[in-house]
């Protein structure tokens, strides 16, 4: 049996001599290795990017807007005329079932002013149960109280952009701030949230008790409509069984008879979280395929590499075999051979994988997570490759006949 | 006990239909010590028979004891391992490892027989300075001339310290000077190291270095002499 570290010196020596036809034939595992980096890295920033804009935009989910409705036989857009009511937000949470939390909510774009700043944000009526819906967390002071609710209170929570752009470094807690002409004091102000998944900003908002807002802020064209019902619901479980219950009430509670359209749409978050989710797997499994597909390619350029050079190093099988070696030795440095290159093959292909993510990253505002995983993954996997397709090749060297391949020219 | 001893050997090759004996029923038996020339005229089967000697190919009948082992019952791995131990080879082609220097080179034997990294350098050195090659030990083949190529190649064929060694026509790509110089080399093996050498060669000169001659004709032995009329004195 001859020695590990001889072997891989004659192995080195022979890629050696042909240093171009090694590199080219490590391509495929370069290319393959690099795609299956890059993949993981972008697949795995994005899906823990989703998880995170998920998090944050608040789980079972489901959103009823008015809508839909039909004027003249021309359909309008969804919120178009505000159907629903404070009172269908109360009957929700009274009648459905597997309802964990129910919030209306109407916004409206407002200039609001501090002392002399003003800035223009968006001010949206709705109350305390909003906040826990939707993963909103108050930094300092306090969430809405139903009193606040019912007694149309003047108050108002704000996010950290509007805190920042209307008091700089100072405590915006109990200031009074004006939204239009109408003076509310600042009650609580929220943790930073960041962008949401289409880039928005989370924290340029403030929050006003729903009935204040109807009564003192927002134009009064549909009284006493909200734009919006959130609602919560137990688990995912219960929630498409909530989604018809919120059908049944609604279209009991705005008389729409049984051939007629909705004047609402329910939107099952949790499905649309579920249809993103399964589509970054589909794209993660395709691009998985295209890597596989290129190192299987790979793979087979380096068996058809490794046949080339059985051929024409037959002499020196012949000759080694003559000197003593054993089919054994001479398939072992062919499997070396095959080994190491597509082993050097996947650590370029590393090192390109690595870097083109880190440009990825830099270059787009894609998020890239590279795990130490995903580079023993795909060397695991070269290295495999290199032993699999390079099997036959070695195989058939130790097969020679020392006679023939001595004389072989 | 002689250290070749091969009886009634017939290597039949088959072209086409036609059957055709390489090695006519050749019995031959040489004792260790000896200097044997194989002559012969082309396609006599000299190469046939030595390559049987060699543990490269095998009788269609007869037998062949080497050192008193029946070579021709051993598997693959067997005859490997007879080849590194008991016999070291020299072709007419060099036949050394290309890109691969004089003294990796003759390490190679070594390397197979598993003797370990740290004696084989220093074993190689001695081999290339019996062969006065000690200070080419780190040129290419391609960086020699034939005759020092060749001396590589004895070098290696001596390496393991085999009994027997087997060169077919050795000389046969070099000068008439670079043939007496590695001839000289083969009578030193012969007579200071005790080597038992098989040597095939056309050319009469060379054979004169031989203590007997062999004589090969369509495969048979037609003459089988002690050389009395050697150049060299023993
Ligand atoms: N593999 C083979 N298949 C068929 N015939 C063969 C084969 N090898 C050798 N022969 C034949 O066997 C005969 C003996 O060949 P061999 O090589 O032993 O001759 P040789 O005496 O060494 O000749 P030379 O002096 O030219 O080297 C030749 O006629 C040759 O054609
Ligand atoms: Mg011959």
């Amino acid at each position: 049996m001859i020695d590990f570290k001889s072997t891989l010196k004659m192995a080195v020596v022979s890629l050696k001599v042909n240093k171009m036809r090694s590199i080219l034939t490590s391509l495929g595992i370069i290319i393959g290795v690099s795609a299956v980096i890059i993949m993981l890295a972008v697949g795995t920033g994005a899906s823990v990017k989703i998880a995170k804009d998920m998090e944050s935009m608040g789980s079972n989910l489901l959103m009823i807007r008015s809508g839909s409705v039909t004027s003249g036989g021309v359909r309008m857009g969804s919120g178009t005329r505000p159907t629903l009511t404070l009172k269908d937000a109360e009957a929700i949470n009274k009648l459905a079932r597997g309802i964990l939390a129910v919030a209306p909510y109407s916004s409206e774009a407002q200039q609001i002013t501090y002392g002399n700043q003003n800035w223009a944000t968006s001010v949206a009526g709705t109350t305390q149960s909003y906040l826990y819906i939707r993963n909103y967390d108050i930094a300092e002071g306090r969430n809405f109280i139903p009193e606040d609710i019912k007694n149309n209170t003047k108050v108002a929570i704000i996010g950290n952009t509007v805190s920042t752009e209307l008091f700089g470094d100072m405590d915006p807690l109990n200031k009074t701030i004006r939204i239009g002409n109408v003076p509310f004091k600042v009650i609580g102000t929220l943790k930073v949230k960041g962008q949401n998944g289409m880039g928005q900003d989370q924290d340029d908002l403030v929050f006003i008790p729903i009935t204040t807002a109807q009564k003192k802020v927002f134009g009064t064209d549909f009284p006493g409509t909200v734009k919006m019902i959130n609602v919560q619901a137990q688990n995912s479980e219960v929630i498409s069984q909530t989604e018809e219950d919120i059908n049944e009430i609604l279209r009991d509670r705005h008389n729409i008879g049984k051939n007629q359209e909705d004047d609402f749409t329910v939107r099952n978050l949790a499905e649309m979280q579920e249809t993103i989710k399964s589509s970054a797997r589909t794209m993660s499994i395709l691009l998985g395929a295209i890597a596989s597909v290129s190192l299987l390619v790979g793979g087979i350029g380096i068996m058809n590499i490794m046949l080339v050079s059985v051929t024409e190093r037959t002499k020196e099988i012949g000759i080694r075999m003559a000197i003593g070696a054993k089919p054994r030795d001479i398939r072992i440095q062919f499997l070396i051979e095959s080994f190491l290159l597509s082993i050097i093959g996947g650590l370029i292909g590393v090192f390109i994988g690595v870097t083109a993510s880190k440009a990825i990253q830099i270059f787009s505002d894609m998020s890239i997570v590279i795990s130490s995983f995903s580079i023993l993954l795909s060397l695991g996997f070269s290295g495999f490759i290199g032993v699999l397709f390079g099997y036959y090749p070695a195989y058939k060297a130790s097969l020679l006949n020392p006679i023939d391949a001595l004389r072989y020219e | 006990m002689a250290l070749i001893e091969v009886k009634n050997a017939i290597k039949r090759y088959q072209t086409g239909d036609e059957y055709f004996n390489a090695l006519n029923n050749v019995s031959l038996s040489i004792e260790e010590g000896e200097f044997v020339a194989i002559m012969g005229a082309s396609g006599s089967g000299k190469s046939t028979f030595m390559n049987m000697l060699g543990c490269l190919d095998k009788p269609n009948s007869g037998s062949y004891l080497l050192d008193g082992i029946d070579v021709l019952s051993l598997n693959t791995d067997e005859l490997s391992d007879i080849r590194n131990i008991k016999m070291g080879f020299v072709f007419q082609g060099f036949n050394l490892i290309s890109r691969t220097s004089a003294v990796e080179n003759v390490e190679l034997p070594m390397i197979y027989k598993g003797i370990p990294e740290s004696e084989r350098y220093d074993r190689a050195m001695k081999a290339l300075k019996i062969v006065g090659l000690e200070g080419r030990s780190t040129h290419m083949p391609n960086q020699m001339s034939g005759g020092q190529q060749q001396r590589v190649a004895i070098a290696r064929a001596i390496i393991n310290d085999p009994p027997l060694i087997l060169a077919d026509e050795p000389t046969g790509n070099l000068d008439t000077k670079t043939s007496i110089e590695v001839m000289e080399f083969f009578v030193n093996l012969n007579k200071e190291m005790g080597k038992t050498i098989v040597l095939v060669t056309h050319e009469p000169d060379i054979a004169q270095y031989c203590k007997r001659v062999v004589k090969f004709k369509d495969g048979n032995i037609i003459s089988d002499e002690i050389n009395t009329h050697t150049t060299i004195p023993y």
